[in-house]
């Protein structure tokens, strides 16, 4: 147990110190909001009902992006070998490795939201959603990226090849994600179910992705 | 014989050699009965002549699904038993069922346009097996980054697994979340609901099809096993060259 803090603790303070890069994730998050009213006009009702849309797609692209470290840093300066080596189980630590790059790169998102909500004109209680449903969801997306992380890191590529490997697998995330923050807007009575599906599906992530990461590093590296 | 008997790649191509004809003759009998049967099966009343789309639809869209299975069953294969065959299986089976969802696909876009209006549309099913297309194209790219067989057939047999257990969730995901596409029809509880007229041909050409897939299967596992000789017998050449 202690090993596994000691492994978050590890991963947290590389992530925010310089060189990290886990905070460019909420930069990028902010660049990709500020694009969409250039794509698509400074419309502000239009951008109002667009917005939970906007903010879930540009917190998954984000996500994306920061996921390519994940396993990289550790494989170049060896740190990545000695996990693998070490007695803890490697799911565990996967696990725990998931869990400091979503307090590391994912909860940033989480607080950035209210601001950017602001610039699309979303009003109190949809930004309240929006986040409410970041927070459910990006943990999933975390998870099921960790599995192209492990694969991009056992073949030696990364970039488009994780990208085209993830993003069908956070379909289902996004599709909640964006139904239960329109459903807030909507009404209190339709929130409920698909939040509980977007929470049910981080929970499986927190099963599969582990796992999943962690059967790619042992049968990869070499 | 069991599958480990297989295991041996030379009796491997020795035996499908000599199953293979007979499998691809049969192939194209029950091809030609189900065409047949199919441009004999009548009009329906409502869609007219396009109803015979499906009997070409409905088989690739079956076929799309069972490939993911067999290469379920592969990297099942390749990660627990290490079975020296079934990443092989696995790669020759990918190109088959994007191929099969590629076909489904359109013909499904065909039909479309004079049933519904559209050759697209953001509904449920057609949004589902576009994503299993994408996966099936991600996982040939996955294929082919990799230059060593095994580290890519470890790789790709994870990944493969790990959309076996999204699939399910992608289907019913969009389920909820927009639907135009009928329900099913022919399996399904209390039985089928499609017209014997209909259902014979259509049976047939999902027995055609799936024999038309164990046989490009086979073949393609042959050409893939043949591939990595020659691979090994240049890398082998280009040693001695090099000592």
């Amino acid at each position: 147990m202690t090993a596994l803090a000691a492994l978050i603790r590890r991963d947290l303070r590389v992530a925010l110190r310089v060189g990290g890069g886990a905070l460019i994730g909420v930069l990028f998050f902010l660049t990709v909001v500020v694009l969409m009213p250039f794509a698509l006009g400074p419309d502000l009702a239009l951008l109002k009902r667009l917005g939970p849309a906007i903010l879930w797609l540009g917190a998954l692209l984000a996500s994306l992006l920061t996921l390519d470290r994940l396993f990289t840093a550790d494989h170049d300066d060896g740190s990545l070998d000695l996990i693998v080596m070490s007695r803890a189980p490697l799911e565990l630590a996967c696990a725990a490795k998931a869990v400091a790059h979503w307090l590391a790169a994912g909860v940033p998102l989480i607080v950035a939201t209210p601001v950017l909500g602001l610039l699309l004109n979303l009003d109190g209680q949809a930004t309240l959603a929006v986040a409410l449903t970041l927070l459910a969801g990006t943990p999933a997306l975390t998870f099921t990226g960790m599995i192209g992380a492990a694969l991009a890191v056992t073949l030696h590529r990364g970039g488009l090849l994780l990208a085209v490997l993830v993003l069908p697998l956070s379909i289902p995330v996004l599709i909640f994600g964006v139904a239960a923050s329109n459903a807030a807007i909507a009404g209190p009575d339709g929130f409920g179910a698909p939040f509980s599906i977007l929470c049910a599906l981080s929970l499986a992530g927190l099963v599969i992705g582990p796992v999943a990461a962690a059967a790619s590093l042992r049968h990869g590296l070499d | 014989m069991t599958l480990l008997d297989l295991a041996n790649p030379t009796r491997f191509l020795s035996l499908t050699a000599k199953v293979l004809p007979w499998l691809a003759a049969a192939t194209a009998i029950l091809l030609a009965v189900g065409l047949y049967q199919s441009a004999m099966a009548p009009d329906d009343y409502q869609q007219g002549a396009t109803v015979k789309i499906m009997f070409i639809h409905v088989p690739n869209a079956w076929l799309a699904m069972f490939v993911w299975g067999v290469m379920s069953l592969s990297a099942l294969g390749t990660l627990v038993w290490r079975h020296p065959l079934a990443d092989v299986s696995a790669k020759a089976a990918a190109p088959i069922g994007a191929a099969f969802t590629f076909l489904a696909l359109v013909t499904g876009s065909l039909w479309g346009r004079p049933m519904w209006g559209t050759y697209w549309e953001w509904d449920a099913r057609l949004t589902s097996v576009l994503i299993l297309f994408l996966m099936y194209l991600g996982l040939m790219a996955l294929w082919r980054a990799v230059e060593d067989p095994t580290r890519a057939a470890r790789a790709a047999a994870v990944l493969t697994l790990v959309g076996a257990v999204n699939l399910p969730i992608i289907k019913f995901s969009v389920d909820w979340w927009n639907t135009l596409h009928q329900p099913a029809s022919v399996m399904r509880m209390g039985g089928s609901t499609l017209d014997k007229a209909f259902l014979i041909p259509l049976l047939t050409m999902a027995v055609a099809f799936s024999l038309l897939f164990v046989t490009l299967h086979m073949a393609a596992m042959r050409n893939e096993i043949l591939r990595r000789r020659v691979r090994s017998l240049q890398m082998m050449q280009a040693g001695q060259q090099a000592a």
